[in-house]
C-alpha cells in the first residue's frame, strides 16, 4: 500500500529529506504515519481535511494580509501532515535553542550596560550605534531579573548534510506561537491515533513555563497578584488574530496603548472599575512605538512615561524596549566569538554564513561571489526584500553593487541554502504527496531556570516547489510539527479539561474602558444610522410619490432632516434643487458629508472593528456588505427606487443587529453600555423629532402626522389602536407619553433610568439624577391643553411650544449624561494624546 | 585665562485654551558641566507643581528631568535659570589636527580594541533621526576636504562653505524639515545648518555631535538689554583626537568657533536626543509655547532685579515679553567680534 503513495514522490539528491533517506528507504521516525497515511480512504482524508477547514473557520484563525479595514483578512493556510522530529535529534535542537536564547539575552544586557563587547572589538560599533533599533534612552535600564527576552523565536532551516542552521532570530515580538498551538489543536484531531501512538510531546507545558516565567519574574509588592496584560497594536495588525487568541489562552486582558496608563512610575490599566495596576505586559507592539514621550514621538500607539517605569524597575516589558535591535543579520557571524567570551562556550547551533558587508575583506568576498549569495538589509527596520544574487542581471545588478559600496554596513550577504523539503497534501490531487521547502520557526521562553524550548513550533512550507522565500504573506502554508518522546507524555493542559464550580467564570468584570467604550458608540451609532435611514426613506418616498415635485409633505419631511442634521443646511448660495433628490441621495451615498448615512456607517465600522471579538461572524460580514454596496454606489449614481431599497436592507441590517444584541449578548457591562448608548441616542432622536414637528409651520399640513408616525415606526400601532386618520393628541400621546412603546420618549426614558440603577448599584455612581429631573415636567404636562388642536389649521400652538420646550431640556439632559459617563468610564478614543516641543 | 559669567533665563509658556488632563514632560533645560564649563547656581521652577519629578542623566551624559501632570491644567510655565562660567577654549593651531582621512580610518571597525575615546566618538558617527546619511552630503563636502587636509581646517572650510551659501531664513523649514531638503533649498535656521553640517561630516566617515545652548547676542550701540530677546542656539562638535578636549565646536550659523559667547546645555547625536523641552498632552487646544531667553554677561552689565536671584515662587510675570520666535535667534554678524 505504501508504494502508492511514495510512488509519484519526487525524490530530490540536491535537497535533504524529511522523510526518505538519501537512497530513498522511509526514515524510522516517518514509517508509522506514512503506513497509516496509505491506510486512509481517500474519502476519509477529504473528511479529515474538510474539519480542519471547517475548525480554521469557526475559530476565526485568520492572517491579515494588508492592514485594511474592510477586513481583508485570509483563512490562516495549514497543511494537515505534521512535520516530524525525533527524539534525540530535538534533545540537541532545543539546547542549541536555549543557548542562543541564553547568549542573545546577555548581549542586550551588556549593549545596554557595560558594553564590553564594543570596548573589546567583538561587535562593531556600526552595528550598534547604527542601527535605529538600539533605542537610545533604554541605555541603563536594568529589567527585572536582568531579563531583556522573555520571548525568543528563531527560523532554522536543514542544510543538505542534515544539520540545522539559524536563518533568523525574532528578539522583538516573535509571532507564530499561537498559531502553532491552534495548529496543534487541529492536527492533533486529524491524526488523533498517530498523535496518541507515537507519543508526540505536548505544548502546553511551554506555555505554562511562559506564564510561571512570568509570575516570577513580576515586581510584586506585598500580597498582590501579578497582573498580566498582552499589548497589541491592534485589529489592523497582521496577526491580530494570534494576539486575541493567546490572551484568551494565557487569562491576559488584551489591550492597547490607550488601555494603559502611566501615573509617575507605575503603569495602570484603566477599567470600567478604575485604575489597576499591572506588573506585566507582554508586548506584541513594536518597541519603538511604546513610549512617544521618549521613543517615537509620533506614535499615538504609545503609552506616555512607559520608559520612567521601566527604569524604577516596577513593570516586566516582555520582551524588553530595545531587544529588536538583535533581530539583525548582520550580528550572525560575531557571535561564536561573543559566546565564548560571554558564556564561555561553543556556539552549539551554526547560523547560516553571514557576511557582513560593513568589513572590508567581507565586502570583497561578496563582489566575488556575488551569484551564490543573497542579499539582505544588514538592520531590521530596512525595507527591503531578500535579494538573490544570480538572479539580478545586467543594470539591476550594477545598481545593487553601486548601493552595498555606497553604503556597505547597511548590507549583509548570506549563503544560498537549499531548504530541505517535507511532504505535503495535495489538496488539487485525490491523493497525492507533494514535496515542499520547509522551514522551521522554534520558540524559547524565560523561566527561572532557563530557557524553556517549545516541543514543536510553527513549521512553514513555500507554495511551490521552487520557491525560495518562506511567507505566510506571500501565500506559504503553515504545518503542526511533532516532536516525538521515548519517555512518557506531559498531560498537562492549559485548556482544562472540564470545569469545576470554582472555575465558572460570569459576565466579565475585566472589562477595559476602551472596550465599554466602543460598545457604548457601537449603540449610539447603530441607533443613529438606523435613524436616519429611516428619514431618509420618509423623504425620498415622499419624493417619489410627489413626482420629483416639491410638494408640502416633502418640504415639511426635508426641513425635518435639516433639523435633525441628517441633511447639511442649505449654503446661501445653493439653490436648492427642485424635488430634492440629489440632496437626499448625497446624504444617503456621500461619506464625505457630515451627518450622511454613508459616514454614519464608517463610524459604525469603526466601533464595530475594535469590538469584533463580540459580534458574530454573520452580523460582520452583513456590515461589511454594507459598506461596500455604499461604496460601490458612489460609482454608478443609484436611481431612487434603487436607493430606497438600499434604505430598506440598512433597516433590516439594523434590526437583526439589535436582535443579535437582545438574544445572544451576555448581559454584563458591556452589553449595558450598549444599550445605554443606543437609548440615549433613541431618546434624543425621538424628542428632537416631536419638538422640531411640533414647532415647524412647514409640518401643519395634511399628511404629516402620517410620516411623522411612518418615521418613528409607530404607525402599525396606531392603527391597530385608532381606526381613523392620525389626529394630534393621540400621536402625540404614542410617541411621546405611552409607557409601553418601544419607540416613545417615556418608554425610552424609564429604561435608561433602570439601566443608569441597575449600573449605579454595581458601580457605585449615581447618574440617574439629571434624567429624572428632565422627565419629571412630561409627567406633569396635562394633556387635554392638546385635545380639540387640528394641527394643521390651529389658531393657538402654545401648547405645542410648551411641550416642545420640554421635550428639548430633555435632550439637553441626555446629552449631558452622555458626557458625564464619558468623563467617569471612558478613556476617550478620540482624544489623541498629542506631542509638543519646545526649544 | 579668565572664565566669562553668564546669567541665563529660559522662560517657555504653554497656554493651551482649554484643560490638559494629563501631560508628561522630558525636560533638558540644565546646562551641562564641561571641562571649560562651571556651572554656579541653577534652578527650574514650575506651575503648576508637577505631581511628580524625577531628575537623572541621558544616555549621553546630559542632566535630564522628567515630570508629571496629573490634574487639569490649562497653562504651563517653566523658568530655568542659571549662572555659568565658560573659560576660553579654542583649539591652539587647527593646523596642527590630524589628516582627515587617519580620523576616518581610527573610526572605522578593524576588529581590534577600539581606543576608548575613539569607541566613544563612533556614538555620534551614523544616522540618528534628524540626520541622514546620502552620497550627495559627501559630495557636497568633498572639496573642502581634499587628500590630507588636517581635519579641523577641512571642518572650518565646510563650516565656511554653509555659512556662505545658505541663507537664514525662519520661514523655510520646520523642526522637521529633512537636511537633503535643506540642501536643495540652502535655507534654513541654526537647528538645520547645525543638522547638515554633521550630516556631511559623518557622511565623510567623521564624528560629529549637535550642541544645544545659548549665544550671547550685543544689543545694539545705546540701548538696553531687552529681556527674552535671545533664543536657543544650535552648534557642532567635531571629534578631533589630539585636540584640547578631543571635540571641537563650529558654529555654522555664524562662521565662527564658540569660545567664551556659547553656553552649552547638552549635547547629542541630533535635536531629537536633547530637544529643550519635549512632551505628551492629553486634552488641550493651542501646543505652540511662548519661549523667551535672556543671555546677560555678569561682569559687564548691570542685571535687571529680577534675573539676580532666582525667584523663590515660580509665579509667572504677568505677561511674557514675546520672542520673536523661538527656534530662530536673530543671526550675529562676524565682523561684530
Amino acid at each position: 500500500m505504501a508504494r502508492t503513495l511514495l510512488a509519484i514522490y519526487p525524490h530530490s539528491p540536491r535537497r535533504y529529506d524529511e522523510m526518505l533517506a538519501a537512497d530513498g528507504s522511509v526514515r524510522p521516525h516517518w514509517n508509522q504515519f506514512l503506513e497509516h497515511l496509505d491506510a486512509v480512504t481517500p474519502e476519509e482524508m477529504r473528511r479529515r481535511l474538510d474539519f480542519s477547514e471547517q475548525r480554521i473557520q469557526e475559530n476565526g484563525v485568520t492572517y491579515n494580509v494588508y492592514a485594511d479595514p474592510n477586513g481583508a483578512d485570509r483563512p490562516w493556510a495549514l497543511d494537515p501532515l505534521p512535520l516530524i522530529i525525533p527524539p534525540d535529534e530535538w534533545a540537541e535542537l532545543s539546547a542549541a535553542v536555549a543557548q542562543r536564547a541564553t547568549l542573545l539575552n546577555a548581549i542586550l544586557d551588556d549593549l545596554y550596560g557595560e558594553q564590553t563587547l564594543l570596548a573589546e572589538g567583538l561587535l562593531p560599533p556600526a552595528l550598534v550605534y547604527g542601527q535605529h533599533g538600539y533605542l537610545w534612552p533604554c541605555r541603563g535600564v536594568k529589567p527585572p531579573g536582568g531579563v531583556w527576552l522573555h520571548n525568543y523565536a528563531v527560523d532554522l532551516a536543514r542544510s543538505p548534510n542534515g544539520r540545522w542552521w539559524v536563518i533568523a532570530d525574532r528578539t522583538q515580538a516573535p509571532s507564530g506561537a499561537g498559531y502553532a498551538l491552534e495548529n496543534r489543536l487541529i492536527v492533533s484531531r486529524v491524526f488523533p491515533e498517530m498523535f496518541r501512538d507515537l507519543h508526540v510531546q505536548h505544548v502546553a507545558d511551554f506555555f505554562r513555563d511562559q506564564l510561571d516565567g512570568l509570575t516570577a519574574l513580576a515586581p510584586v509588592e506585598g500580597d498582590e497578584q501579578p497582573h498580566m496584560v498582552l499589548l497589541t497594536p491592534g485589529p489592523y495588525n497582521e496577526t491580530y488574530f494570534e494576539h486575541a487568541y493567546l490572551a484568551r489562552y494565557l487569562g491576559f486582558p488584551l489591550v492597547e496603548g490607550q488601555d494603559l496608563t502611566v501615573r509617575g512610575e507605575t503603569v495602570y490599566l484603566k477599567t470600567l472599575r478604575g485604575l489597576k495596576r499591572v506588573h506585566v505586559i507582554l508586548r506584541r507592539q513594536d518597541d519603538a512605538y511604546c513610549d512617544p514621550l521618549e521613543l517615537r514621538g509620533e506614535s499615538a500607539l504609545g503609552i506616555p512615561g512607559l520608559l520612567n517605569v521601566a527604569r524604577a524597575g516596577r513593570v516586566v516589558i516582555a520582551n524588553a524596549l530595545g531587544s529588536g535591535l538583535l533581530a539583525s543579520g548582520a550580528l550572525m557571524g560575531f557571535l561564536p566569538a561573543i559566546c565564548r567570551h560571554l558564556l564561555g562556550e561553543k556556539l552549539a547551533m551554526p547560523s547560516v554564513a553571514t557576511w557582513w558587508c560593513g568589513e572590508k575583506p567581507a565586502l570583497d568576498y561578496v563582489k566575488e561571489n556575488f551569484d551564490d549569495l543573497v542579499i539582505k538589509p544588514a538592520y531590521p527596520t530596512q525595507n527591503m526584500d531578500p535579494v538573490f544574487g544570480n538572479e539580478l542581471k545586467g543594470e539591476a545588478r550594477a545598481e545593487m553593487l553601486r548601493r552595498i559600496e555606497a553604503r556597505p554596513h547597511a548590507y549583509v550577504a548570506q549563503e544560498m541554502v537549499n531548504l530541505s523539503q517535507a511532504p505535503t497534501w495535495s489538496r488539487a490531487h485525490e491523493r497525492r504527496l507533494l514535496a515542499r521547502p520547509v522551514g522551521l520557526r522554534a520558540y524559547a521562553v524565560t523561566t527561572p531556570d532557563g530557557y524553556s524550548v517549545m516541543p514543536g513550533g510553527l513549521a512553514r512550507v513555500t507554495t511551490g516547489a521552487g520557491t525560495r522565500i518562506i511567507s505566510m504573506q506571500r501565500g506559504g502554508a503553515s504545518k503542526d510539527c511533532w516532536v516525538l518522546t521515548n519517555g512518557p507524555v506531559s498531560q498537562f493542559s492549559l485548556l482544562k479539561p472540564s470545569v469545576g464550580v470554582r472555575d465558572l467564570v460570569r459576565a466579565g468584570s475585566n472589562l477595559t474602558s476602551r472596550v465599554v467604550e466602543n460598545l457604548f458608540w457601537l449603540g449610539r451609532y447603530s441607533e443613529r444610522f438606523d435613524d436616519s435611514a429611516r428619514m431618509l426613506r420618509v423623504a425620498l418616498s415622499r419624493v417619489v410619490v410627489g413626482g420629483g415635485q416639491k410638494t408640502p409633505v416633502v418640504i415639511a419631511a426635508m426641513e425635518l432632516a435639516r433639523r435633525l442634521g441628517v441633511l447639511p443646511e442649505p449654503g446661501e448660495d445653493t439653490e436648492v434643487k427642485e424635488g430634492g433628490e440629489h440632496e437626499l441621495l448625497e446624504a444617503i451615498y456621500d461619506p464625505e458629508q457630515p451627518g450622511s448615512l454613508a459616514r454614519n456607517i464608517r463610524a459604525l465600522m469603526w466601533s464595530a472593528t475594535h469590538v469584533r471579538e463580540r459580534l458574530s461572524l454573520d452580523h460582520w460580514h452583513s456590515l461589511n456588505r454594507l459598506q461596500r454596496d455604499q461604496q460601490a454606489a458612489l460609482k454608478t449614481h443609484p436611481t431612487l427606487t434603487e436607493a430606497i431599497a438600499f434604505l430598506d436592507r440598512v433597516l433590516g441590517v439594523s434590526s437583526s443587529l439589535t436582535g443579535f444584541a437582545m438574544d445572544n449578548m451576555t448581559r454584563d457591562d458591556g452589553w449595558r453600555f450598549l444599550f445605554i448608548g443606543r437609548r440615549l441616542e433613541r431618546l434624543s432622536f425621538l424628542s428632537m423629532m416631536v419638538a422640531h414637528f411640533l414647532r415647524m409651520p412647514a409640518a401643519r399640513s395634511q399628511g404629516s402626522l402620517e410620516w411623522l408616525l411612518e418615521l418613528s415606526d409607530s404607525i402599525i400601532t396606531y392603527r391597530s389602536r385608532y381606526s381613523r386618520q392620525p389626529e394630534l393628541l393621540p400621536v402625540v400621546d404614542l410617541l411621546v407619553f405611552d409607557e409601553s412603546n418601544p419607540h416613545g420618549v417615556v418608554f425610552q426614558g424609564n429604561v435608561l433610568g433602570n439601566y443608569l440603577e441597575r449600573m449605579g448599584r454595581e458601580l457605585g455612581d449615581d447618574f440617574g439624577a439629571g434624567l429624572a429631573a428632565a422627565l419629571a415636567p412630561l409627567q406633569a404636562f396635562d394633556l387635554r391643553r392638546l385635545e380639540n388642536i387640528q394641527f394643521d389649521s390651529a389658531r393657538d400652538y402654545s401648547a405645542c411650544e410648551e411641550l416642545a420646550d420640554i421635550l428639548q431640556s430633555l435632550d439637553s439632559a441626555a446629552n449631558k449624561l452622555s458626557e458625564a459617563l464619558g468623563m467617569r468610564y471612558f478613556t476617550h478614543v478620540g482624544d489623541v494624546s498629542r506631542q509638543t516641543m519646545a526649544v | 585665562m579668565e572664565p566669562v559669567r553668564y546669567r541665563v533665563l529660559h522662560e517657555t509658556r504653554y497656554d493651551y485654551g482649554s484643560n490638559v488632563s494629563l501631560s508628561q514632560q522630558q525636560l533638558h533645560l540644565s546646562p551641562r558641566v564641561l571641562d571649560w564649563q562651571q556651572v554656579e547656581e541653577q534652578r527650574i521652577d514650575i506651575t503648576p507643581v508637577p505631581t511628580w519629578r524625577r531628575d537623572g542623566r541621558d544616555a549621553f551624559g546630559n542632566p535630564v528631568t522628567w515630570m508629571a501632570f496629573h490634574t487639569p491644567h490649562d497653562e504651563l510655565f517653566i523658568r530655568s535659570a542659571m549662572t555659568v562660567a565658560v573659560m576660553p577654549h579654542l583649539p591652539k593651531d587647527i593646523e596642527a589636527s590630524l589628516p582627515w582621512e587617519e580620523v576616518r580610518d581610527r573610526l572605522a571597525y578593524d576588529s581590534t580594541d577600539p581606543i576608548p575615546s575613539d569607541l566613544d566618538a563612533t556614538r555620534f558617527l551614523f544616522e540618528s533621526p534628524h540626520v541622514r546619511v546620502k552620497h550627495e552630503l559627501a559630495d557636497y563636502a568633498a572639496d573642502c576636504f581634499p587628500p590630507e587636509t588636517p581635519v579641523l581646517v577641512g571642518t572650518q572650510a565646510l563650516m565656511a562653505k554653509i555659512f556662505r551659501e545658505f541663507t537664514f531664513d525662519p520661514e523655510a523649514t520646520t523642526v522637521s524639515t529633512p537636511v537633503l531638503e535643506v540642501l536643495e533649498k540652502k535655507r534654513g535656521v541654526c537647528q538645520d545648518f547645525a543638522h547638515l553640517m554633521i550630516a556631511c561630516l559623518r557622511a565623510l566617515g567623521l564624528a560629529a555631535r549637535y550642541v544645544s545652548g545659548y549665544l550671547l547676542t550685543r544689543p545694539p550701540p545705546g540701548k538696553p538689554r531687552l529681556i527674552g530677546a535671545d533664543a536657543s542656539h544650535a552648534w557642532v562638535s567635531v571629534y578631533a583626537p589630539g585636540s584640547e578636549n578631543d571635540w571641537v565646536d563650529f558654529d555654522p550659523t555664524n562662521n565662527l568657533l564658540p569660545n567664551t559667547e556659547h553656553i552649552t546645555l547638552a549635547f547629542g547625536r541630533d535635536f531629537s536626543d536633547i530637544s529643550p523641552l519635549r512632551g505628551i498632552i492629553l486634552g488641550g487646544g493651542g501646543t505652540e509655547p511662548d519661549v523667551a531667553v535672556t543671555v546677560i554677561p555678569l561682569d559687564e552689565e548691570d542685571i535687571p532685579e529680577e534675573l539676580l536671584v532666582a525667584k523663590a515662587d515660580a509665579s509667572p510675570p504677568s505677561r511674557l515679553p514675546k520672542a520673536a520666535d523661538a527656534s530662530k535667534p536673530a543671526k550675529t554678524d562676524p565682523d561684530d567680534k
